[in-house]
């Protein structure tokens, strides 16, 4: 009973709440570096090192950080891993460097990494926080690979690089542009949305505020709701 | 000085547009879409974060960081700063420009976790821009914010009339739609040089 406990911590996020399908978040890398698979999974292995730090060192420290200020602290800690990934990956692959540009440090104001922090680790013990991280990660880097094999297939006929179509059929150059990425993610989101709805489960409305991390201290959904009445 | 402003400002409003191609700030852009007037308040909310907070955080990564060799603090630093910036600013409102707070106050708290202001005080410095191209860039960008907010939220105004497939409704007809207006930018590829 209790290994399915720690089990359930760590499947979590990879179907059933999948943090780019189900929760919503983290939809600027998604549809951003998703060009190409292998980019997907760079992206997706560098964001899941650092929620698995962050994870551990906020669920360590959810005791000790006063509330009101909890956010700076959490973005804090999470500045201090991206900018330990982000030495790792300039030093030891240049290339993915190269390719995810501005993106890599800009896994800091990710919401996946802060809404967990929020909702899981600052919650959380240890052992159960690490294993969200791990589990959430693995559903952010399947995603972006899976999101970034599609575009790559199409707009470039390759798959990691390796010719798959392109000597037999035209590839559409305009999936690798930034068309192409909210068209995908699009195809994407409806599809989960369907698989969803056949067992029942709900869909993800239009409001991406449900699950912003930000949303205790913003008061925009109250607004846009009592607008509409 | 003129000529290198009119390129700055077509990048930043059509061809490099923050949200339809480069994708930052795709969290508001989906979250306060839905009506042209809140679409606007957020972006000149937006736009004035990216401009103080270009103005702040140049100077400290040229003067402070660059000289004592910590170009690696940069995350850290620029994140802390707007998280400041924004705090400051709210308060200064409040306090001050009553008016303005309640137009604007309640966007405030989302900017610090935007990745379009975050990203556009990083953008400066891989682009080379210097102090005066860097803040012209800032409002560029956040005028294209702006211009990709309120010509979307028109967009879904239209959308809630429309009949759409069951399992397209909400988010993902709303990305296609996204898709469609990104496509039309792209028309404008090549203006400016």
């Amino acid at each position: 009973m209790k290994n399915n406990k720690y089990l359930s911590f760590f499947t979590n996020g990879i179907i059933k709440e999948n943090p780019v399908l189900r929760l919503m978040l983290g939809t600027c890398p998604t549809l951003a570096v998703t060009t190409a698979a292998i980019n997907g999974i760079g992206m997706g292995v560098a964001a899941t090192l650092v929620l698995i730090g962050s994870n551990l060192v906020i669920s360590l420290l959810r005791n000790i950080i006063p509330d009101k200020v909890r956010i700076p602290a959490y973005i804090t800690i999470i500045a201090g891993f991206v900018t330990i990934v982000q030495m790792l990956v300039k030093a030891f692959l240049p290339a993915i460097d190269a390719s995810l540009g501005i993106y890599l440090p800009l896994i800091v104001v990710n919401c996946i990494i802060l809404g967990r922090a929020e909702m899981f680790a600052s919650k959380n013990p240890v052992l159960p926080s690490v294993l969200d991280g791990l589990g959430m990660g693995i559903g952010f880097t399947a995603t972006l690979t899976l999101m970034g094999a599609i575009r790559e297939l199409i707009g470039a006929g390759t798959l990691l690089g390796l010719p798959v179509t392109v000597n037999f059929i035209n590839p559409m150059i305009v999936m690798l542009l930034p068309p192409g990425g909210f068209f995908v993610f699009g195809i994407l989101v409806a599809v989960s949305n369907k698989l969803a709805s056949a067992k029942g489960k709900k869909t993800v409305d239009c409001n991406s505020c449900g699950n912003c991390p930000m949303k205790d201290s913003c008061k925009i959904e109250s607004e846009v709701a009592t607008d509409a009445q | 000085m003129l000529s290198n402003v009119i390129p700055i400002l077509l990048a930043g409003l059509l061809t490099e547009n923050m949200i339809l191609s480069k994708f930052l700030g795709i969290c508001p852009f989906l979250g306060t879409s839905k009506k042209i007037d809140t679409a606007f308040s957020m972006s000149v909310a937006v736009t004035l974060v990216m401009i103080i907070a270009t103005a702040v955080t140049y100077p400290l990564y040229a003067y402070v960081l660059t000289p004592l060799n910590l170009q690696y603090l940069q995350t850290l630093l620029f994140i802390l700063v707007i998280a400041a910036i924004v705090q400051l600013l709210e308060i200064t409102l409040k306090k001050y420009i009553k008016s303005l707070y309640n137009a604007l106050g309640i966007y405030l708290p989302l900017i610090t976790t935007n990745c379009a202001v975050l990203g556009i005080t990083m953008l400066n410095f891989t682009k080379g821009y210097n102090y005066f191209e860097s803040l012209v860039n800032a409002l560029a960008a956040g005028l294209g914010f702006m211009l990709a907010m309120v010509i979307f939220a028109g967009v879904r105004e239209r959308l809630d009339r429309s009949d759409i497939p069951e399992f397209l409704k909400g988010l993902p007809i709303t990305l296609i739609a996204a898709a469609l207006v990104s496509l039309s930018f792209l028309g404008f590829a090549g203006i400016g040089g």
